[in-house]
């Protein structure tokens, strides 16, 4: 390029006001929504923590390598990444700017009259004569106030138009979505989320403490929490028996509200509401519920220990520890609710209801690990520094000695998972998306059109003309005429 | 369980299957014969060999394919309900049940836009894809009737899922069409059409087509994605969670409205629209298919991993 033209100097101001025009441009928009469909596609191949970390792990295992290259792009938490937020920061300030200007415009627009009636309507689409005066004028108004449209009268002709919501519908289609935008901060701002597992007959009090993980919104704080308990009393859960699917999961519960105690039912579809907070039934397992003796027969550890569902038949993974004990013992277990032995796999559970409920685990001695500091799972023992007594396994009822003490597994009780979510975003997002699907029927089916009548002489010109070649235009005229015939 | 309603529903979407291949066979006949040379060629125009197209010949075969079709789409509709009323629910409760309600939007869609429009040359097509997803679903995908799961049990099932089929049906359509659109437009720009389907009607009318299609049906997909985050919200506790299936939802709905904006402010026309047109629709296909069946997360009700 040649350096012969001379770019006038912009200054920051121009280069501010060049910028907000290049990013409000419809150009601009469209390539950002198009960018934001594309930005989309990794979270949906690649694991994403806040829906599966448990993937995410196995990803870092697989692949050492690129795992960690990854999570600088964070590509496990896309939704969530500086450039997906860009991305969209970018489209809904594109938005604002291009939907705006545009609403002003479509008010104004919407309160003046129709154009004028163009000198030359032979030229326009759907023209017609007919014989007529004065009178068909007026008939020709009659059609046009019944059918809702608006008139402009300028000697001996009309200029008729319809169609405004289609440019209203448009609006208020982008302003919806940015309710909707506005309904995702709020709730991410304010709301929390949690989950909390709670075995039947414990009660769940709503405290930081009882929750296994909690999120807060950025502007939450845990004082924000609402006071309130649940007591699972009763978990029922069906399974069809031919292809073991689960067929329904009810929790009965007690609750209590600022005083009020309430029974209430949970399900799968009907969460419980209180105030704004919405408690949801997700998960289910069994609790073992053992007692460890020592060698003199005092009681070390009793109570149910919770267990991890591995498959659909709900073969559970757990772990008791008993730091009671001297010297220290650990049961690296699993729970299998209807028990049987096949030759390959070894011990299965074939029903996830408790037909023949059993016990698997081995023994272990030493040093737990539990004062190290060190964060641990509740579901595993590290047994390095530990002994192994052996292998054992019992029934409900039965009891099982080792080198040191015995384990009697006294029955089992099922446990839910909780999940406790205050959103107070999501009524601004559902009306907005309320809002969303009402404009976009109306811009995407109302017919902007203009219909002319002119009177000259004892000659009726009637013509018409339709923006984005709406169909239908040429039958309405066609009745127009007919009414002013 | 009612197996005996089960198996009726069986026999329903086997006759089904019957009629769509008489249709397709029809139609077949209809393409082919419908071309002929001119009986008094006219040997000074030394145009011997442009031949002709004689609707009259191949009316009645063409009238019987969309016949066949129109019967075989409502025997498909009483599979749909017979399956329902043997799972004592409405029958969206895996991918076989999903697969030929698909089918039976599908169908049903050409055949209402065929009381509008001169669409009989798609049938062809139509009624190929219909006996493809058919045969597809009763071999590969077939589960016996059975329970919904517990996240299932919702009137948001009815809504949701039915919408979004009917939406499937209705993109897919547009999708044909479009890609009939590329195909003879390439034929146009080199000559003529082929003599077959000289009866298709303008490339206009076919751009203007597969436009109208998406913009009917867009908000309806709208309303899908919506009833299923208010279902999600109360199965799930959140209405979006970018679960696979929600991102290609949405990954759908923003390419729809790319295509949208394309064509209505920018002026998008003829090829570059239809591509865009097959490219949304591809999103909505794999949804379906890559999501369903090697998907994760939470939308895994496919039954394709059940024994």
């Amino acid at each position: 390029m040649s350096n012969n033209v001379e770019i006038p100097e912009l200054g920051f101001i121009g280069l501010a006001r060049f910028a907000w025009r290049q990013l409000t441009s419809m150009r601009t928009a469209l390539i950002l929504l198009m960018m934001m469909g594309l930005a989309a596609i990794p979270g949906s191949i690649i694991p994403q923590r806040t829906s599966n970390p448990i993937a995410v792990r196995d990803f870092f295992d697989k692949h050492p390598g690129t795992a960690p290259f990854y999570d600088r792009l964070s590509l496990f938490d896309v939704y969530g990444s500086p450039w997906f937020s860009a991305i969209y920061i970018l489209l809904f300030i594109s938005l604002i700017g291009c939907v705006l200007p545009r609403a002003v415009e479509h008010f104004h627009a919407m309160r003046a009259l129709p154009p004028l009636t163009p000198k030359n309507l032979s030229r326009m689409e759907h023209y017609t004569t007919l014989s007529g005066g004065e009178e068909a004028l007026a008939s020709a108004r009659k059609w046009f106030k019944k059918n809702r449209f608006r008139v402009r009268e300028e000697d001996g002709s009309l200029s008729a138009e319809k169609g405004y919501l289609r440019e209203t519908g448009n609006l208020l289609f982008h302003l919806s979505l940015i309710f909707i935008l506005v309904g995702v901060s709020f709730g991410s701002l304010f709301g929390l989320q949690g989950e909390a597992i709670v075995n039947t007959g414990e009660r769940f009090v709503n405290v930081p403490t009882s929750y296994d993980t909690l999120t807060l919104g950025k502007l939450t704080k845990e004082s924000d929490l609402g006071q309130f308990t649940i007591t699972v009393n009763k978990f029922v859960a069906k399974y069809d028996p031919k292809t073991n699917m689960p067929q329904d999961y009810t929790a009965y519960v007690t609750t209590t509200d600022g005083g009020v105690s309430k029974k209430q039912v949970v399900k799968v579809n009907s969460p419980l509401t209180f105030g704004s907070t919405r408690v949801y039934l997700q998960a289910n397992g069994y609790s073992p519920i053992v007692t460890v003796r020592d060698s003199q027969g005092t009681i070390a550890f009793q109570g149910p220990v919770t267990f991890l569902p591995q498959d659909g038949n709900l073969r559970s993974i757990g772990a008791i520890k008993v730091p009671d004990a001297t010297p220290s013992v650990g049961f690296v277990a699993s729970f299998l609710p209807t028990f049987e032995r096949t030759k390959t796999m070894g011990g299965v559970s074939i029903y996830p209801e408790l037909l023949n409920p059993r016990l698997l685990f081995s023994v272990w001695s030493g040093d737990l690990g539990l004062d190290s500091g060190v964060p641990q799972s509740v579901y595993r023992i590290n047994t390095k520094k530990m002994k192994n007594l052996g292998l054992g396994s019992v029934g409900v009822g039965e009891t099982f000695a080792y080198q040191g003490g015995t384990i009697t597994l006294e029955g089992v009780t099922p446990w839910i998972n909780l999940q406790i979510v205050d959103d107070r975003g999501k009524g601004f997002t559902l009306f907005g998306g309320i809002l969303a699907i009402l404009g976009l029927i109306s811009s995407l089916y109302g017919r902007r059109r203009r219909i002319w009548v002119k009177v000259t002489g004892s000659q009726v010109e009637v013509a018409a003309l339709a923006k984005n070649n709406a169909p239908g235009l040429e039958a309405e005229v066609s009745r127009l005429v007919e009414s002013v015939k | 369980m009612n197996t005996t309603w089960a198996y009726t529903s069986n026999n329903f979407v086997y006759s089904a299957m019957a009629l769509f291949t008489l249709s397709f066979l029809a139609h077949a006949f209809e393409t082919a014969f419908a071309v002929r040379a001119p009986k008094n060629a006219d040997a000074t125009d030394g145009n011997l060999l442009k031949k002709t197209l004689d609707y009259k010949r191949t009316e009645r075969a063409a009238r019987l394919a969309t016949a066949f079709m129109a019967l075989g789409t409502a025997l498909l509709l009483a599979g749909i309900i017979s399956r329902g009323i043997s799972a004592g629910h409405a029958p969206w409760g895996n991918m076989y049940e999903f697969s030929i309600t698909g089918a039976f939007a599908f169908s049903l869609a050409y055949l209402a836009a065929l009381r509008k429009y001169d669409l009989r040359w798609l049938g062809l097509f139509i009624s190929f894809s219909v006996l493809l997803t058919l045969g597809t679903a009763i071999t590969l995908l077939y589960r016996n009737s059975a329970p919904l799961v517990p996240a299932l049990k919702s009137t948001w099932l009815i809504i949701h899922v039915s919408t979004a089929i009917i939406c499937g049906g209705i993109f897919l359509l547009a999708n044909v069409i479009a890609a009939a659109y590329l195909f003879l437009e390439r034929y146009e720009e080199s000559g003529a059409r082929p003599v077959w389907a000289l009866r298709i009607p303008s490339l206009e009318t076919l751009d203007q087509l597969s436009y109208r299609l998406v913009a009917f049906v867009f908000p309806l997909w709208t309303f899908s994605v919506i009833a299923g985050a208010i279902w999600a919200e109360s199965a799930w506790g959140r209405y979006w969670g970018w679960d696979p299936k929600e991102t290609w939802a949405f990954i759908t709905w923003v390419a729809y409205a790319v295509y949208l904006h394309a064509r209505v402010t920018v002026g998008w026309r003829g090829r570059r629209a239809a591509w865009l047109c097959i490219f949304a629709g591809s999103t909505f296909l794999f949804n379906y298919v890559y999501i369903n069946v090697w998907g994760t997360g939470k939308h895994t009700y496919s039954g394709l991993n059940q024994k």
